[in-house]
């Protein structure tokens, strides 16, 4: 049942061929033996996922129920979820058990989904290696002496693991794609504004945008189906008319069906920067896509160089006000000792935020402060504008762009933790998608030394239906993505 | 030495007249017990987000069109970053840099001399909550209370430019946007509740000199006498302290109402650091023609042209026409009144709104909208005074028992109290008979050329009649049988 895609468990499901209980039992039991090994899941609550199941068989057995009836989902511990600790991988809300659902909670459970548990993540999703959680690091299911990557880490970890069919992450810089990348996994990050923030605990709130990860493009269709859609509760939301994001993955007999597909590749994407050993997968793979029918074209993003800094300006300055709320004051974590408001401020951020959080509270201050405010957030806001638009331009020449998701495969626990700069840089390739408000998608596209490279393939606004097609052409041609790591078969 | 100059700007808040808060679906109703009217965007749960109410949005439209103002096509909702207990979110979302109204004006009266003072903006932002600090009803052990009902409160803060040169001025102007803000239906103006605040900016510089003085804002002025008190013991003690040598610190004072002094809070040195940014979770504002257009077409006539067709219209005064239009409330049961007694009693029904209606409404601290003498009730009762049917004297009386609902109209209550005048010829003849017959000395005193003595006789002749003789046509029968 764990190879089976999450259409195949459905159908086993309306079928009676296994019940949900059955089947959420089974993760339980997984997630009981092997997540000691991981730490993907921060919370697991039995009780209620099996009652959710029993729930979702009641309705199964009526013949009714949706594509995710009865499937169980594993949520990054970001979105709010009604009875559950909400903790953001940080200290700050390790006591904060959520009154409220999050719109992508929501939907999951009006979809019928059953929920498994919440996942470890970078503390306020501030991270590329998971590292930064409170709640101790996740370790990479293909080898549990490096990171899955972040912050959506456990996520990830889950997935790859088989810990769970499928799971939600929320990508700012990267957060989905690269620790898809990193574990072997399909991650997609929507457009800005496709899927609903309300519950969504804010990092960078003009960069944040959620969205699924699982094992291959056409599962991550169906959780878009079930994740995207118009929330008045949040303005940035964008009111458009839904569709089925796996319209396009119908079967074909075509040898070459992506015959007419451009694919641009930025000459930006493939100079320095990236492992040679990464490379060689992305040329390869880039060979497949022509063997599927697609013609390649090389294009430039000139203002991509600059993305990283830009965005170390722009996501600082909107979390340093996003977490001024965390005060200790009306929900969280409170100091236990204090003689006055200052002090009740200053020690219970000082001792509920760990070491990252405070250094982009600080770099978010001072960017926003009194004379800087100008040469920092206003300049980095114009170079947002020109990456947007050499996307703009770029899409002019081609339909997708592509190249890696990730400048390595997952490094060892520890190697990056010292050094911000070099953590900063695993998003290279990614930031750029954020800072535009475009989607992107990343997916398995070989492995070096054992362990998996992700290939990133990034669309024009509101293409997630097309991203996921070209996706999953490859994925039938080159089934990478069914590999998983060894020592998780019982 | 030149005399002084006092140079005065006018910060207000004023809180909007909405159901709801300006991002989040709470009620705004005033009084409820501590949090009760806070939802979780308004504690800033994790994860909430804030939505615009457009009808704070339709509020600014009115204001901007009420002062003639330019209505910013694109407004911005910007972050005001700091930290206090009652600010849930770390920070309050304002309008910084753009805006929703630009410019605009309005005209005060001081003594005789009409004035313009510029306003330079009015933007849209949320209120801050309460902190409840040891006292009265209130006992949290040396600890502070937080209640976040008024948290996320739409107010519109309006800043004029520094044109006032008096604390009269300073009065006349609040007074006037007071009004306003009633009139035009955006604000209730309960000063109590802080729906009204003002803050001022006063500095003074010698009569002459271009450049302003260095300035200290008193904040919070929650009524218009501690707001004349305040600037004129803040006007005496700059310059108090620049004649004695010494010079004004840019600092944001208090009013303390008990010992009539402000007092400095904080100085320019510990100003903070606001970080204001956009806000990313809020789209800009846009505001295009037809919604401009759209509220347009529901604005109320205002003050200054309602005051001009009522002295066109009705031949008040421009003083009564000013009195009249106090308010919008007030304006209307006046033109009320002038439907019912009719337009040829106009200035009648003016004379009785100001001067017996807001008499009584005072005394008894009545609301014009709750005058317990309808406007139909007045103006029947102004034309019975007209056509003869009762005296002005008779017609108080009848206003009282109008006022008491012991009837519906004035008819009835003058029916049944038998109060009409007397103006039958015969019977009047017959009693002006009787009192010249009852009172032969005075006739005799009258007759010596004592005009004293016509007076009383009228005198006697009303009484007679319980004041319901006409007094003119008993004056002229008496003439008429004494000649």
């Amino acid at each position: 049942m764990i190879e089976h895609s999450l259409q195949a468990i459905a159908r086993a499901l309306a079928n009676r061929e296994i019940s949900s209980v059955e089947l959420t039992q089974h993760y339980l039991d997984r997630i009981d033996r092997h997540n000691p090994r991981l730490n993907a899941y921060l919370s697991v609550d039995a009780a209620s996922s099996l009652a959710q199941a029993s729930a979702a068989d009641a309705q199964l057995a009526k013949g009714e129920g949706g594509p995710l009836t009865g499937i169980p989902i594993a949520h990054k511990d970001i979105f709010c979820a009604k009875g559950w600790l909400t903790t953001c991988g940080s200290r700050m809300l390790s006591n904060f058990v959520s009154p409220y659902d999050a719109a992508v909670i929501s939907r999951f459970k009006a979809a019928g989904a059953v929920m498994l548990g919440k996942t470890n993540m970078d503390e306020f999703a501030m991270g590329s290696s998971n590292e930064t959680s409170f709640f101790g690091p996740v370790n990479n299911p293909w080898d549990t002496s490096r990171v899955p990557g972040g912050s959506s880490g456990g996520s990830a970890a889950a997935v790859a693991a088989r810990l769970t069919p499928a799971a939600t992450g929320t990508d700012t810089g990267g957060s989905i794609r690269q620790p898809a990348a990193l574990c072997n996994l399909t991650g997609l990050k929507p457009t800005y504004g496709v899927v609903s923030r309300y519950g969504m605990i804010a990092f960078a709130s003009s960069l944040d945008q959620a969205g699924p990860l699982g094992r291959s493009a056409a599962d991550c269709a169906t959780l878009l189906n079930v994740m995207a859609g118009f929330d008045e509760r949040d303005s940035t939301s964008l009111d458009r008319t839904p569709e089925d994001y796996s319209r396009e993955l119908a079967v074909t007999t075509n040898a070459k069906p992506l015959a007419g597909l451009r694919i641009g590749l930025p000459e930006q994407f493939f100079g320095e920067g990236c492992s040679p050993e990464v490379m060689q997968l992305v040329e390869s793979a880039i060979t497949e896509y022509r063997k599927l029918g697609a013609e390649t074209v090389t294009i430039s993003l000139p203002s991509m160089t600059l993305s990283v800094a830009a965005y170390y300006v722009i996501a600082p300055a909107e979390a340093s006000s996003n977490l001024a709320r965390f005060d200790g004051v009306r929900y969280g974590y409170r100091a236990p000792e204090y003689q006055d408001l200052n002090e009740l401020y200053c020690r219970s951020r000082a001792q509920g935020f760990g070491a990252e959080v405070k250094r982009r509270i600080l770099i978010g201050t001072y960017v926003l402060s009194h004379g800087y405010y100008d040469a920092y957030y206003l300049q980095a806001q114009r170079i947002r504008r020109l990456i947007a638009n050499d996307f703009t331009r770029a899409f002019q020449q081609c339909d997708v762009i592509v190249g890696p998701t990730s400048p390595s495969t997952a490094f060892k626990l520890g190697e990056k933790a010292s050094d911000p700069v070099q953590m900063y840089l695993s998003d290279i390739y990614t930031i750029a998608v954020n800072l535009a408000g475009l989607p992107g998608i990343s997916i398995p596209c070989g492995f070096a030394g054992g362990l998996p490279a992700g290939l990133q393939l990034i669309g024009d606004y509101f293409t997630e239906a097309r991203l996921l097609n070209v996706a999953h052409r490859y994925q039938q041609a080159n089934p990478w993505h069914l590999q998983r790591p060894t020592g998780f078969d019982d | 030495m030149k005399e002084w100059e006092v140079v005065i700007g006018i910060e207000t808040h004023a809180q909007l007249s909405t159901q709801s808060k300006i991002f989040s679906g709470s009620s705004t109703a005033f009084g409820a017990a501590p949090n009760l009217q806070a939802n979780a965007v308004d504690i800033a749960l994790p994860g909430v987000l804030p939505v615009l109410n457009r009808v704070a949005v339709d509020c600014a439209i009115r204001f901007g069109l009420a002062v003639d103002a330019e209505i910013a096509a694109r407004s911005v909702f910007a972050r005001k970053n700091y930290f206090y207990p009652d600010l849930p979110k770390g920070y309050q979302i304002s309008q910084y840099e753009l805006p929703v109204v630009l410019g605009g004006e309005l005209k005060i009266h001081v003594g005789d001399i009409e004035k313009t003072v510029h306003l330079t903006r009015a933007h849209l932002e949320e209120d801050a909550g309460k902190s409840l600090h040891e006292q009265s009803g209130h006992h949290f052990q040396g600890r502070s209370g937080i209640d976040l009902n008024r948290a996320g409160t739409p107010l519109l803060e309006i800043v004029t430019e520094p044109d006032m040169r008096s604390a009269a001025e300073a009065v006349a102007y609040a007074r006037a946007l007071h009004a306003l803000l009633r009139w035009i239906g955006i604000c209730d103006g309960n000063m109590q509740e802080g729906s009204f605040r003002c803050d001022a900016n006063v500095s003074v510089r010698r009569v002459g000199q271009a450049q302003l003085g260095t300035r200290r804002e008193i904040k919070n002025l929650n009524s218009f006498r501690f707001m004349q008190q305040a600037i004129e013991y803040e006007v005496q003690w700059q310059i108090a302290t620049l004649e004695d040598g010494g010079c004004i610190e840019q600092a944001t004072v208090l009013f303390d109402p008990g010992s009539g002094e402000t007092r400095a809070m904080r100085t320019k040195e510990d100003a903070h650091d606001y970080r204001y940014f956009p806000d990313p979770d809020l789209l800009p504002l846009l505001i295009d023609r037809q919604w401009v257009e759209q509220i347009r077409t529901q604005m109320p006539e205002l003050p200054t042209a309602r005051r001009e067709r009522l002295v066109a219209e009705y031949g008040l005064s421009p003083y009564d026409a000013k009195v009249l239009t106090a308010s919008l409330e007030l304006a209307t049961y006046y033109e009320a009144t002038v439907a019912t007694a009719g337009r040829s009693n106009a200035k009648a029904c003016a004379n009785w709104v100001t001067v017996e209606l807001a008499a009584r409404l005072n005394k008894e601290d009545h609301e014009v909208g709750g005058s317990p003498v309808s406007a139909r009730q007045l103006g029947e009762l102004v034309a019975r005074i007209a056509d003869g049917t009762i005296s002005t004297n008779i017609a108080r009386k009848v206003f009282d028992a109008l006022w008491n609902g012991d009837a519906d109209s004035a008819d009835e209550i003058i029916a049944k109290q038998g109060w009409h005048q007397i103006t039958d010829h015969d019977a009047l003849e017959t009693l002006i008979d009787e009192v010249l017959a009852g009172n032969p000395g005075m006739v005799t005193e009258f007759r010596a050329g004592k005009e004293k003595a016509f007076n009383a006789l009228v005198g006697q002749a009303m009484k007679a009649t319980r004041g319901q003789a006409n007094p003119q046509r008993v004056s002229d029968l008496l003439r008429k049988k004494l000649a």
